[in-house]
């Protein structure tokens, strides 16, 4: 079942950098979908569109369509807010609102007017679970979430897009800043969680690109070159310059 | 719910954007007012009045010069030596000092800073001047050079916060260059980091000078008002009066749409317009200190 | 690299060491020195305020009105005077102060406009005190018929006070970082409501520093309330904005210059209050500013 269609996307920034060209690309529904390839492909620009976070920048054009489920994204009336509350996104950095861990975590709820403590609670540990933390600070809820680790702050993160109970995750090269322990948290989080989810994930190296992917997109320079299952991708890749990256001939 | 949420937002942020806005309205509005006030001086009062040497209003004498000449006396004594103090002050405050003196002189500047002028002007006349009297043996302390005094005392403050801040922003690798090249830490402030801080240097001169010029009661009170076109050798010992003090003293006895009253509104128009162009040349000079100097220029 | 010149000769003088560095120390030495003329009339200004004020200091002199012309009895009219016009500014020049701050800093992209803006916030900010005098008599006084009042006094002293508020609120606002706003937003908050449940709570202490400075100066002027607000004397506490008032900062002239006969003690004590209460805003906005720093959660 596809959860995001894209037919026909053509993206283009005020300064020109990170455009996409004509993208048509099918994001499966519980499954982790990898776009990877070099810097200024155009990855995070595509990641930034599935909750319209690049209204906060400067595009000059953007053109096709980008269906979540049977709502067009890019259509100018829609609701943004209630969008951003199907599609949750974890950063490259840890960001940690600066608040508490749980006030971090019901941030989200009570912007939606959500007033119930019970109701707060019950998310607040449902969402830790997720994503692998509750047991690290279930007795630690109302200190600052600055001092967490980095590890922790990041898994914070990715319970603080899960809270919502989201459609879509996106995650733009969360484990950047972690280290290998942290990391394989993480990618083991995100196997159990897309069975519930769908999951969109820039990955930050190439290896965890082919650790991870379902499904997965390589983008240079704006264009989509290849798309397809991640193990016929990484194993046999169809076009060249695919291959040329995959086995670190250029990056 | 959602509805009235929005209508709410909605108003706050037209709101914001007024507010944002104010500030162009209001200068406006001021230079309106002075035109307003102060352009029948044009038409009631000759030129050759205007550019005459005596200021008597009671007699209808209006010559401005003696005025002009007075701010400009006060303010170039003030400069002579606010500037060089309050230069090495800073020099001293950002690139010489240990920590913990710098902890405790900054905000010491800074109190200077926020005393108000009345004290000054009060101190001025009970302690300056007298002691000017009996050691330049005057007729009177209330000179212009008790005006310098105390309207340097005014600047220094000024010039000594922007321009230790411009100092503190040259990159440390400018310095951490010259070093490495052998130069002491002496050289390296005077041919590197002040050379590089000089756009913030000169803004805080030039903003240290703008609040001396603009300055009312300090000098108000030290100068001793006589409105006499200071070009004697001699003018800083003597009393002189400036334009800001000139208002602050007649408008009080003015009657309202007299000549009087539109002599001094165009005076007034004269401060805003200087003011105005020294701003505007402190602004395009230098970008990046311009938020800090928005902030300390009071 | 500023060390070197422009054909590319070192700028360092080949000197011996020694004797650079003896250079050195005799310059440090002169900084030293100069610094010290900045710092040492600032602490004795205050100290000598205080010695000289304190005998006058007493409950009655703060809580009673002055008799006998004004030369006996207490200062209680002024310092109250001084209080409502604080106040009155604050009313005003607060809100709009930190509305033009978000618009600059959250709302507004960087464009011509916002350019102008910040000339025109940089001009209040030089305009001489005693030009908003006259302003605020030309505008709030006559045209507006407030007539000499509490209500123009605080609107002129309001706009005086914009450009401050102004300045150090945006600073605050633009240091809370980026990344807050856009997680904010990523999880489905507006624009206002990010800047209501994060922004601005984060740079409240900024903010409040600012305001706090601003209104500091606003209570030490005198030239702005000349001819808006104040009152040489009144027998009786104002009962509405529409009155006008006496202020500490007024008083403190009248009774320096204009009251033949005049105790001393009472004038330094005037003095010493209004030094207090000015410091004293500078003080709690100075805490604030460091306690904040030390508790700051990024």
């Amino acid at each position: 079942m596809i959860k995001i269609l894209i037919e026909h996307l053509n993206l283009q920034y005020s300064d020109g950098k990170e455009s996409l060209r004509d993208i048509n690309l099918e994001i499966p529904a519980n499954e982790i979908t990898v776009l990877f390839g070099p810097a200024g492909g155009g990855k995070s620009s595509l990641l930034r569109i599935f909750n319209r976070l690049n209204d906060l920048a400067d595009v000059k054009l953007i053109s096709g369509k980008v269906l979540l489920d049977d709502t067009d994204i890019l259509d100018p009336m829609i609701d943004v807010i209630s969008l951003r509350r199907r599609v949750g996104m974890v950063f490259a950095r840890p960001v940690v609102l600066p608040m508490s861990i749980r006030s971090n975590l019901t941030y989200g709820l009570e912007l939606a007017g959500e007033k119930r403590e019970m109701k707060l609670d019950e998310a607040v540990e449902r969402s830790l679970v997720q994503a692998a933390l509750w047991e690290e600070v279930k007795d630690r809820l109302n200190e600052p979430a600055i001092s967490l680790s980095g590890g922790q702050q990041q898994r914070l993160c990715l319970a603080r897009s899960l809270v919502l109970k989201p459609e879509v995750i996106l995650l733009d090269e969360p484990t950047s800043g972690l280290d290998p322990i942290s990391t394989g948290k993480v990618e083991t989080t995100l196997h159990e969680l897309k069975q519930t989810y769908t999951i969109v994930l820039v990955p930050h190296s190439v290896q965890q690109a082919a650790r991870v992917a379902d499904f997965a997109g390589f983008f240079l320079q704006g264009e989509l070159i290849e798309k397809g299952i991640g193990k016929e991708l990484f194993i046999n890749p169809k076009d060249k310059r695919t291959e040329d990256y995959i086995m670190g001939r250029f990056g | 719910m959602e509805s009235t949420k929005n209508l709410h937002e909605y108003i706050l942020t037209r709101l914001i954007k007024i507010s944002g806005y104010s500030a162009i309205i209001f200068v406006l509005m001021i230079f309106y007012f002075l035109l307003r006030e102060g352009l029948p001086t044009i038409g009631e009062v000759s030129f050759t009045n205007l550019i005459s040497l005596r200021w008597y209003p009671i007699e209808n004498y209006f010559g401005l010069l003696p005025l002009i000449g007075g701010s400009l006396i006060v303010t170039l004594g003030a400069a002579i030596f606010a500037i060089p103090i309050g230069i090495c002050t800073a020099v001293f405050i950002a690139e010489v000092a240990p920590r913990w003196t710098r902890d405790i002189l900054k905000p010491l500047v800074e109190v200077l800073g926020g005393i108000p002028s009345v004290v000054l002007g009060f101190l001025g006349i009970l302690i300056l001047a007298p002691f000017m009297r009996r050691l330049l043996d005057l007729p009177t302390g209330l000179t212009a050079l008790a005006g310098s005094i105390l309207l340097g005392g005014i600047a220094i403050p000024t010039i000594v916060s922007v321009a230790e801040d411009a100092l503190d922003s040259v990159p440390r690798s400018y310095r951490d260059a010259a070093l490495a090249l052998g130069a002491t830490q002496w050289q390296t402030i005077w041919r590197v980091t002040l050379p590089a801080a000089r756009s913030g240097v000169m803004t805080a001169i030039m903003l240290g000078i703008g609040r001396a010029i603009g300055e009312t009661m300090a000098v108000m009170m030290v100068t001793g008002n006589a409105a006499v076109l200071p070009i004697k050798w001699n003018s800083l010992f003597l009393p002189v009066r400036t334009m800001t003090a000139t208002i602050a003293a007649e408008m009080g006895e003015v009657a309202k749409n007299s000549t009087h009253y539109h002599v001094l509104f165009f005076i007034g128009l004269v401060l805003f317009l200087i003011s105005l162009g020294i701003n505007i040349a402190a602004s395009t000079a230098v970008f990046k200190q311009r938020r800090r100097a928005e902030r300390i220029l009071s | 690299m500023a060390a070197l010149d422009r054909q590319g000769k070192l700028l360092i003088n080949p000197g011996s060491s020694d004797a650079r560095l003896a250079r050195q120390k005799l310059g440090f030495s002169c900084l030293t020195l100069i610094t010290l003329v900045t710092v040492i009339p600032i602490l004795s200004v205050v100290i000598y305020i205080l010695v000289k004020g304190l005998p006058a200091i007493s409950w009655s002199f703060l809580t009673t009105f002055p008799y006998d012309g004004v030369k006996q009895g207490g200062i209680f009219p002024a310092i109250v005077g001084t209080f409502f016009l604080t106040l009155g500014t604050a009313i005003f020049s607060v809100p709009v102060g930190i509305g033009a701050a978000i618009y600059l800093s959250e709302y507004a992209p960087e464009s011509r406009w916002t350019g102008i803006i910040r000339i025109a916030i940089i001009n209040l900010a030089g305009i001489p005190s005693v030009v908003y005098g006259l302003f605020g008599l030309g505008m709030f006084v006559i045209f507006l018929k407030f007539g000499t009042s509490i209500l123009a006094g605080s609107l002129t002293l309001s706009i005086m006070t914009l450009p401050v508020i102004i300045s150090t609120a945006e600073e605050a606002l633009r240091a809370v970082p980026q990344s807050f706003r856009v997680v904010s937003i990523s999880v489905g908050a507006t624009r206002w409501q990010t800047i209501r449940r994060i922004v601005l709570p984060q740079s409240l202490p900024g903010i409040i520093t600012g305001v706090i400075l601003g209104l500091e100066r606003a209570a030490g002027e005198t030239a702005p309330i000349l001819f808006t607000a104040a009152s040489f004397f009144l027998p009786r506490l104002p009962n509405s904005p529409l009155d006008p008032t006496m202020a500490l900062p007024y008083h403190l002239f009248v009774i320096s210059t204009q009251v033949p006969g005049m105790p001393v003690k009472i004038q330094y004590g005037t003095a010493l209050v209004l030094i207090v209460f000015v410091l004293g805003m500078n003080l709690i906005a100075t805490t604030i500013r460091s306690r904040a720093r030390a508790h700051r959660q990024w």
